[in-house]
């Protein structure tokens, strides 16, 4: 299995999610993360959707989601030729014995404290997922207490965008 | 208000084309196009209804699609009262199947709802455009669990091409407009277009034609001219090609474009049970059927493949049988409008993305080119071999050995008698297979049957739905008494609304199909496929149960029965000589028959059995 990202512009509506994670259940077909969100256009939302499949499998994921009526564009981000972040609100334990080592934990992943009390630090951290594994691992044996993250949100590197001029090449609807 | 000008009619001609809807029956009227100021969101849904050209709509109505009803009952669009909401949506999907225009039913909220999801999700799985309006709980319930609510966009959601939730009555012409376009262009499929109460009886303005607002939905209909030109190179050097026709063919109106292909090509064609009368069963280059019940010419031929040309056809397992094995030596060409369906079952080598018109048209101003270059190929080698297994195994069948009606000569007699211009609907199992294969078909839109979902109790409904789409010409329903017992309260609706259909059940007092199946693969154990009263030992009491012939009665139907075969052309002269009431035979046939050849789920196509135990023997490397 292969992880593949795919950018997804859909009509800005109710119900575009279940339809689109639907299709997903209902064709048996893997969903690693999936994040939705506004874009620069209001009628526009931008699902970005790592799934975990072969070409052959995508192809077909591809096909079947250009169907739903909603969905205005599909591309497929590659690694190398986009960029991609989550966002992790993690929980530590933080005595006084061991905050320090806390903070420097978060120093060295560029996290950023945005809650503390006497017994917990609450870390806000981006990243590719890798980069938030580690941190993760890092952390673990301090005591997680809770943790939240977001999927994969990306976009394609240079000048180009999915829906402006210069248009990304979208996964073909034709075969 | 009565005057327009020219430009205005014009504007609604070309929404009417843009919507897909032939209005050819009942065009956009002047007045059902006229703006309406000040009126009821059940008044703009029926102005929708006429301005988008429909003729008739089967429902049933019911609390919250109840203001609909009201301008309903005076509109020039007919509404067809049916028994159950099942029986509507099976009569809009005969309707479309048999006239090619968009079937419509109507149904209340939460019950009335659901009824309709088999027949979507039928019409999801053969490609048929119907639309479906659907009542729902006023908006400020919706969520509530309140009476008669059911989530039908959410549950319908897998089972229709699109669906909508109208939560604003100024949306309902463009609603319509667009389930109507959604419907009938690209590939074909149902819509839903769900409306609460209170967006009925909310005040609105009703004009048309409506904006489409439909940014996502583009369908390909022009083939790419050079997957064309490849694809004619192909079959321009293929040695053992096949025209291998689904579907979609019908769906596209292609036929004449197809016998056109035939012609130049000379290869052999194959229509699947979606695609039975889009080539003359005549025509010495038809092969039949193919599939799990296919004629072995046809299955061998696929098999024996060097070129398969696939046109609307989507690779079903019925047809394919087991993938890994089906068609090893073909390179494909695969022409479908819909290109999630090319590469989903069999690799292309030449995927075309289009209507089945348009690339057959343009396949065959292609393989002129290349017969104009010289290149003819010969297929005499590949037509001896193609013959002699034609000739070697016929589609046949045995009389029952203990003296019973055989149900294929009924069916071979019906499709006799009645002739290629009648229209012929099956329910699902023993008798569909049969219908599909001892009728003789000649002409598109003369075969009806639920081949994607395979539901028992389509023919009935259905059936009625062609005959109103087509009231001169004779429909008979081919019904067996499993699928018969499942919606055959339509005959009642087809009784007082004076649509005279013809019934012949095909009565062995069993779930055939599957008792077929307990036969072969379940050493003869008939765990609960025995419809008929009998004894504690199993064997059959002398008691009719249901009586068909009274049930028909009782039905307003004229009700006949046949158990000889000294009676069977008599039987169906009779009911064709009555057509002012709809007429049921109950032919009494063997339990015993079986539907051959057959290939067994998952088995390779190359085990296909002619008959119980006799496979066919391939010499292999022949052509």
């Amino acid at each position: 299995m292969t992880r593949h990202t795919l950018s997804v512009l859909v009509e800005n509506k109710s119900g575009v999610l279940a339809r689109v994670s639907a299709l997903f259940s209902r064709r048996a077909f893997n969903i690693e993360s999936l994040a939705v969100g506004p874009t620069e256009n209001p009628d526009l939302s931008r699902m970005t959707i790592v799934v975990d499949a072969e070409t052959q499998p995508l192809e077909q994921i591809t096909k079947q989601l250009n169907k739903l009526i909603e969905v205005i564009k599909i591309v497929e981000l590659e690694s190398a030729g986009a960029v991609q972040r989550e966002l992790l609100l993690v929980k530590v334990r933080a005595p006084m014995a061991d905050r320090t080592q806390v903070l420097q934990t978060a120093e060295l992943f560029r996290a950023h404290v945005i809650d503390v009390n006497t017994d917990t630090v609450t870390l806000e951290a981006t990243g590719t997922p890798e980069k938030l594994q580690a941190l993760l691992a890092v952390l673990a044996p301090l005591g997680i207490k809770e943790m939240a993250q977001s999927g994969t949100v990306a976009l394609g590197r240079g000048p180009r965008s999915m829906s402006g001029a210069g248009t990304l090449r979208p996964v073909e609807r034709t075969a | 208000m009565n005057s327009t000008t020219p430009g205005e009619s014009a504007t609604r001609e070309a929404a009417a084309a843009l919507t897909g809807v032939e209005t050819t029956a009942r065009s956009v009227t002047e007045a059902a196009a006229e703006p309406l100021i000040g009126c009821t969101g059940a008044q703009s849904l029926v102005r929708s209804l006429e301005a988008v050209g429909v003729e008739v709509v089967f429902g049933i109505p019911g609390g919250a699609i109840l203001p609909a009803y009201d301008p309903l009952f005076d509109s020039q669009v007919r509404h067809v009262l049916v028994r159950h909401e099942q029986g509507a949506g099976h009569a809009a999907t005969g309707y479309a199947q048999a006239t090619g225009r968009v079937g419509v039913c109507m149904a209340t909220s939460g019950p009335g709802a659901t009824n309709l999801v088999t027949p979507l999700a039928d019409a999801y799985m053969d490609s048929v455009p119907i639309v479906a309006i659907t009542g729902q709980v006023p908006s400020s319930a919706i969520g509530t669990d309140a009476f008669q609510e059911a989530d039908i966009r959410g549950i319908t959601m897998p089972v229709t091409k699109h669906n909508f939730l109208v939560t604003d009555a100024r949306e309902i012409p463009q609603r319509i407009a667009e389930a109507f376009h959604l419907a009938a262009t690209g590939r074909p499929g149902p819509v839903l277009v769900d409306i609460p109460k209170d967006v009925l009886q909310a005040t609105t303005d009703f004009s048309w034609p409506p904006r489409l607002d439909l940014p996502g939905y583009k369908p390909t209909t022009r083939p790419h001219g050079k997957q064309v030109r490849e694809a004619a190179a192909l079959i321009a050097g293929a040695r053992r090609p096949v025209l291998y026709v689904g579907g979609g063919v019908l769906k596209a109106q292609a036929t004449a474009e197809l016998a056109e292909l035939a012609e130049l090509t000379g290869a052999p064609v194959v229509t699947t049970l979606m695609a039975r009368g889009a080539f003359p069963d005549s025509n010495p280059q038809h092969l039949g059927m193919p599939g799990m019940h296919g004629t072995v010419a046809a299955v061998t031929a696929l098999q024996k493949a060097d070129v398969l040309v696939a046109l609307g056809a989507r690779f079903d397992d019925r047809v394919t049988g087991q993938l890994s094995s089906f068609a090893p030596e073909a390179q494909v060409v695969h022409a479908d409008i819909d290109p999630a369906e090319i590469g989903k079952n069999r690799r292309a080598d030449v995927p075309i993305v289009g209507d089945a018109r348009e690339t057959i048209a343009e396949l065959v101003t292609a393989l002129r080119a290349e017969h104009e270059a010289g290149r003819t190929p010969d297929l005499a080698a590949w037509w001896t071999q193609l013959d002699s297994w034609r000739q070697t195994y016929p589609l046949g069948y045995d009389w029952p050995e203990d003296g019973a009606l055989s149900p294929q000569y009924v069916i071979e007699r019906l499709g006799a008698i009645a002739g290629p211009d009648a229209i012929y609907a099956a329910g699902v199992g023993q008798h569909q297979m049969w219908a599909a294969q001892f009728i003789k078909y000649e002409k598109p839109g003369t075969w009806l049957n639920s081949g994607g979902l395979g539901t028992m109790g389509y023919a009935v409904p259905a059936a009625m739905g062609a005959k109103y789409g087509r009231p001169d010409t004779t429909v008979w329903a081919i019904d067996g008494d499993g699928c018969f017992q499942m919606t055959n309260q339509e005959l009642a609706t087809c009784a007082i609304e004076g649509i005279p259909i013809k019934v012949a059940v095909i009565n062995n007092g069993n779930l055939g199909m599957v008792r077929q199946w307990q036969t072969l693969f379940y050493e003869g154990r008939y765990s609960n496929t025995r419809l008929h009263a009998r004894n504690a030992d199993g064997t059959p009491k002398p008691v009719r149960i249901p009586d068909f012939v009274a049930l028909a009665e009782a039905l307003g139907c004229v009700g006949l029965r046949c158990e000889s075969k000294d009676d069977v052309d008599a039987v169906i002269e009779k009911a064709m000589a009555i057509d002012d009431a709809p007429v049921v035979i109950d032919f009494v046939v063997g339990s015993d028959a079986q539907v051959w050849p057959m290939v067994a789920a998952g088995a390779s196509n190359d085990d296909i059995m002619a008959a119980r135990g006799i496979r066919p023997v391939f010499g292999d490397g022949q052509v």
